[in-house]
């Protein structure tokens, strides 16, 4: 495997992997958020073992998301010291408040998760919303960073090198600014739809558990919410990517040549050689329609630039539509959803509702995985677009091979025993109907020990 | 005073609260491999509670080492990490280990039998972190010159000397002292405070040995600490001073004044650091990258700078509050007269 593909494979394996934990450290403490601030308004228990549950979900998943953070921020370097070298000056702003992002949203976690009996309520929830919205700044900085590497601002190049450099400039980009909402959405509506289906699945056995019950509206209302804003802020950055990424849409879209009024595509396969998409379901006019309002407007084709500028289409085009597809099915659930609210007062009742929850929970996941691939592998051949390749980025050391194939092995591990505990957390959560402070006949003392998690560890 | 001059000031102390820290935390978990028997259970409760809440923030201050860096200082950190990809590779492998059991351990999910084995994974690369941390700084400090020779010359010899080795167990046992007299204060049973007293002592003395022989090694390892350390009048003074502040810190232990102690040594492992810093000033990576010519963009460090000024003001009110809130006896009460402890418990839960 030549060192190249080696070091892309790598860190396109560390990405994927931070990027789940990244996201439940920026969806699940607002959840979690919500259930305390309905415990504090309610009084209701079940709300406050709601609260700990998910806080136990946020501590293990983010100290997880550290460390492969931590092996990101060595892996800029260690892998791309070319890009680095170039790149830091410019968008090390961003890092660094970044940084500060991280730090703030460590130091309240700390104080959430252990300061229980030691804040005031007030002072607690308030941490809590410092870690939510930490999150989502930390995810807003790194962002506006990758968004650079898409449409690199704030600079001058002399003689292959950045002169005048403007470090705001670069950070406020125009897709990072667009990517960022699309992110944050993102975020919120995987980490809601990936939650309720995990509350739907033990709706469907034990349909009057108010745990779950409880849990599931809010996870809806959070994913839900989001997922209908989601194509929205998609059709937006879309708009982006084809003003200053004309290839990288054109590969998304699987438009070969350019052409006005030209159909949106669904499916089919991009053929490479004859330079044409095969079997795909056409929307006439539709793609000039959603990019630029009208229907005989012209889109780039990926002709428009030298064969060796296109990104691997299949990639990308494949993972775009996957992306696409998922995005469509959530809001459409979120809208069923909302309809059920509306007509019916409740979504917990339907059994129809809470299965296609069920199968609609990965499907979050599923479309960041893709949607970051997207993003990433449509900018290939660039690690800045227009500026810098990606095979000038790389670093000299060779046998990369060799990192790629212990850190393949360390991450499969990672996530088995992740998997394993979150498992074990769930599966330890409260299966009869738990208790409200009026109602004696159920058993509070079991409940508290499963749910606070203090069973006795065997030494 | 330049930019330059202050933001590889921030650096430095960002380093020095990373070994205070984040380096007591790895200490605490080398103390690990030693904990046997029935005190293994208080052991590993103590760690339990002295390392949950803070360890992620503890951690951060190595981000902050690496992203002030690559901002700053590109070409430095480009050298750093191009002629140190295997060790920094070997650290990176020890970081995840470490933060990877400890979440695992916390996770409270009954791992049986395999809970025995989270916590050797937790010791062993607790261990090798800082190791190689040490090792990195060994070879930074050595000089990184611009080779363009074959694998071996430009990937391993550098760093596979016997001076980064020295380093590498020097900052071993420095971390682990650091930690055993923290523990020394946060324990509230008497066993466990004697432990790491101990502990701390022996440690206190290794560490003292150590200093002398890194800083021998270093006339061929890293010529330019020698002729620091040992050619200049503060060099000399500097070398006092920790010897000074490492035997009072032992003498502080003996009598057990583990507050006093615990003073004496962060400000012995400050001196440490801090004299490798200004040994090496104003080289970032002798023999060619110094901190001016390996600068960013002045309107670079001006924001950078900026950044570093209003974070600062939302970091350091955080992070005292949340010293304020667990460590509030560790870090704020007073070494009780007698240390019975039945006292220290009350104290614990102020």
């Amino acid at each position: 495997m030549p060192d190249l593909l080696a070091a892309r494979s790598l860190m396109a394996m560390s990405l994927g992997f931070h990027i789940i934990f990244a996201v439940v450290g920026i969806g699940l403490p607002l959840m979690m958020v919500i259930a305390e601030w309905r415990w504090l308004r309610t009084g209701e228990e079940v709300y406050l073992t709601l609260t700990k549950r998910w806080a136990k979900g946020t501590a293990f998943l983010f100290a997880i998301g550290a460390i492969s953070g931590t092996v990101l921020s060595f892996q800029l370097g260690l892998l791309w010291p070319g890009f680095m070298a170039w790149a830091g000056p410019i968008i090390g702003l961003a890092f660094s408040l970044e940084g500060f992002a991280f730090f703030t949203e460590a130091i309240f976690l700390g104080l959430y998760l252990y300061g229980w009996r030691r804040l005031s309520p007030a002072a607690h929830l308030g941490a809590g919303i410092v870690v939510a919205v930490s999150g989502a700044a930390s995810a807003l900085f790194v962002v506006l960073a990758n968004g650079w590497m898409q449409t690199p601002r704030g600079f001058r190049i002399v003689d292959a090198q950045p002169t005048d450099i403007d470090p705001v400039a670069a950070m406020l980009n125009p897709s990072g600014l667009f990517q960022v909402p699309h992110m944050i959405l993102a975020a919120y509506a995987a980490t809601g739809f990936v939650v309720a289906g995990i509350h739907a699945f033990r709706l469907l056995r034990d349909p009057d558990n108010q745990f779950h019950q409880r849990a599931f509206v809010i996870a809806c209302v959070v994913g839900g919410v989001s997922a209908l804003f989601q194509p929205v802020s998609g059709d937006i950055l879309a708009n982006v990517v084809a003003k200053y990424q004309p290839a990288k849409l054109a590969a998304f879209e699987g438009q070969f040549s350019t052409e006005s009024g030209a159909p949106f595509r669904l499916g089919g396969i991009p053929d490479l050689e004859q330079g044409r998409l095969r079997y795909a379901i056409e929307i006439p006019y539709a793609l000039s329609l959603m990019l630029y309002l009208d229907p005989h407007a012209t889109v780039a084709g990926l002709d428009a630039v030298p064969r060796e500028e296109w990104p691997p289409v299949g990639v990308v085009r494949t993972a775009f539509q996957i992306m696409i597809l998922a995005g469509i099915w959530m809001a459409t659930v979120a809208l069923w959803g909302a309809w059920l609210w509306w007509r019916r007062g409740s979504i917990v009742r339907s059994r129809r509702f809470l299965q296609t929850m069920v199968v609609t929970a990965p499907l979050g996941f599923l479309a960041i995985e893709a949607g970051w691939t997207a993003t990433e592998v449509g900018r290939q051949p660039w690690i800045i677009t227009g500026v810098m390749r990606t095979a000038e980025a790389v670093t000299p050391m060779p046998g990369l091979i060799v990192p790629l194939m212990f850190f393949g092995v360390l991450y499969l591990f990672l996530a088995a025993v992740v998997a394993w505990v979150l498992f074990h957390q769930i599966g330890s959560s409260p299966r009869e109907e738990p208790l409200r402070r009026n109602r004696g006949e159920t058993r509070p003392k079991e409940l508290t020990v499963r749910a606070y998690g203090t069973e006795k560890k065997p030494e | 005073m330049n930019l330059e001059l202050i933001i590889a000031g921030a650096l430095l102390i960002a380093l020095t609260f990373y070994v205070l820290t984040g380096g007591a935390d790895y200490g605490a978990g080398v103390w690990h491999l030693f904990a046997r028997g029935a005190r293994s259970r208080a052991y590993r409760a103590l760690i339990d509670q002295a390392l949950a809440p803070i360890w992620e923030a503890n951690h951060v201050w190595l981000i902050f080492v690496l992203v002030l860096l690559f901002t700053a200082f590109p070409p430095a950190f480009t050298a750093i990490v191009t002629n140190l990809h295997i060790p920094l590779t070997f650290l990176l492998i020890g970081i995840v280990m470490r933060g990877a059991s400890l979440a695992f351990r916390y996770a409270d999910v009954p791992f049986g039998e395999l809970h025995t084995q989270w916590d050797r994974l937790f010791a062993l690369a607790s261990l090798l972190t800082p190791f190689w941390l040490g090792v990195a700084i060994g070879t930074i400090v050595g000089g990184l010159p611009a080779v363009s020779g074959n694998f071996v010359a430009t990937y391993i010899s550098p760093w596979l000397q016997v001076f980064p080795f020295l380093v590498g167990l020097f900052t071993v046992v420095l971390v682990s002292y650091v930690a055993a007299a923290y523990l020394a204060v946060e324990a509230v049973d008497e066993r466990l405070i004697e432990d790491f007293r101990w502990r701390a002592i022996a440690a206190g003395l290794a560490v003292l040995l150590l200093d002398e022989t890194v800083l021998l090694a270093s006339r061929n390892g890293a010529p330019i600490l020698w002729d620091a350390l040992t050619g200049t009048a503060w060099g000399a003074a500097v070398q006092f001073g920790t010897a000074t502040a490492g035997l009072a810190a032992i003498v502080c232990l003996w009598q057990k004044r583990f507050r006093w102690a615990r003073l004496c040594i962060v400000g012995q492992v400050t001196l440490t650091l801090w004299a490798w810093a200004f040994a090496q000033f104003p080289y970032l990576v002798p023999p060619q990258l110094t901190i001016y010519n390996a600068a960013a963009p002045t309107l670079t460090l001006q924001w950078l700078l900026l950044a570093l000024g209003v974070g600062a003001l939302l970091l350091f009110p955080s992070l005292y509050y949340l010293f304020r809130v667990f460590k509030q006896q560790a870090m704020f009460g007073h070494d009780d007269p007698p240390p019975s402890g039945e006292q220290r418990r009350k104290g614990g839960h102020t």
